[in-house]
């Protein structure tokens, strides 16, 4: 016998039921601040994140999920657990869309990663209809306050809910794509898909 | 990067989990290990906002997971015992059933102590001194637990083994 006999690792799958047990008691205990999960999509992995009042972030790969985690514990609460039993619907929906059979996300949103002019406007994104483009001094109109086009695009370029707050229709006066969270290709194809549909 | 960042507590349970469940199941057998686990990561999921940021986590987690332990093993006592045994002899441990039975029985049967200082200490990898914190007293008396620990084991576990094999 010796004592590097107890080094050996648990087994994955105990674990793995472990964790999962936890997710659920967390929930039922009102521990779970932020729940997320992962998705495969058209545009890459897709991190979702929620909290009890509902999806509070969608983030592309190229945004680095595990930096988006790190800034998500921080501004919101460090108690998180991946538990995709939380993102079930947000999930279901995403993959609806993706395949062309969903125009409007019927999910409960969790804005409060923006403050102010920011989140008046991803309020307001919502109403530019599924298929549908706006120049970002369109969208400035829409808020309330038709200077504010370079605003527009700070708020679009920080919308933390890529997709589902559909900030991909809003383009440049000239027709150009203007900018992405998500980058180019995936504006594009986002677009693409709408107009196909 | 200026302001230190708590890591996601997802973060905490994959690096620690593993661990975490070894010294349950040193301390109380496979069985109750698995329910220890889960009412020390949910202990820790409800305190960790207010654990420091500079503080070591798995020493945390294992002074949490020796709490829960406790309270399991107190619960166990306070069941009968069947006739005949040993007062003393910590009881309900279970049996991987990995052909390593017998290590299993001979870490049953060590004192309490000699059995946390074990777990902490090889399992854990928890300096003498923090396993003292944990266990109150000196780290000399944690030490010589430990160390007395896998005297014993060797001791029990090497006649177990030898009185199992042909000769």
């Amino acid at each position: 016998m010796s004592p590097e006999y107890f080094a050996s690792p648990a087994d994955p799958d105990t674990l793995s039921r472990l964790r999962d047990r936890l997710g659920l008691a967390a929930e039922a205990e009102g521990l779970l601040d932020v729940a997320y999960t992962t998705i495969d999509s058209p545009v890459g992995t897709l991190l979702l994140a929620a909290t009890p009042k509902g999806l509070v972030r969608v983030a592309y790969d190229i945004e680095d999920h595990d930096r988006v985690l790190d800034t998500l514990a921080l501004r919101i609460s460090p108690r998180m657990l991946r538990a995709p039993r939380r993102l079930e619907t947000a999930a279901r929906e995403l993959d609806e869309y993706f395949s062309g059979r969903r125009r409007i996300f019927d999910l409960s949103l969790d804005l409060s990663l923006s403050k102010g002019f920011r989140q008046l406007v991803q309020r307001h994104l919502p109403e530019i209809q599924y298929g549908q483009t706006r120049t970002y001094r369109q969208v400035a109109e829409l808020a309330g306050n038709p200077k504010a086009v370079r605003a527009v695009g700070t708020a679009c370029a920080t919308n933390p809910l890529p997709v589902v707050v559909p900030c991909h229709r809003v383009l440049r006066a000239d027709g150009a794509l203007g900018g992405y969270v998500g980058g180019p290709d995936a504006k594009k194809a986002l677009l693409n898909l709408e107009a196909a549909a | 990067m200026g302001k230190r960042m708590k890591p996601p507590f997802e973060k905490v349970v994959a690096q620690h989990g593993g661990t975490v469940l070894r010294v349950c199941r040193v301390i109380l057998g496979i069985h109750d290990a698995e329910d220890a686990w889960s009412e020390t990561f949910l202990a820790a999921m409800r305190a960790y906002p207010d654990l420091p940021d500079n503080a070591n986590a798995e020493a945390w987690l294992v002074t949490i997971a020796h709490r829960k332990a406790i309270d399991v093993l107190r619960a166990g006592k306070r069941q009968p015992q069947p006739v005949g045994e040993v007062p003393e002899a910590p009881t309900g441990l279970g049996v991987p059933g990995s052909g390593d039975g017998d290590l299993w029985q001979a870490v049953g049967a060590l004192p309490e102590k000699q059995r946390q200082a074990v777990a902490y200490h090889y399992v854990a990898g928890l300096a003498y001194a923090e396993i003292a914190e944990i266990l109150g007293g000196t780290t000399d008396a944690a030490r010589r637990a430990a160390a007395d620990g896998v005297k014993n084991l060797r001791k029990n576990y090497l006649r177990a083994t030898t009185e199992g094999t042909p000769s």
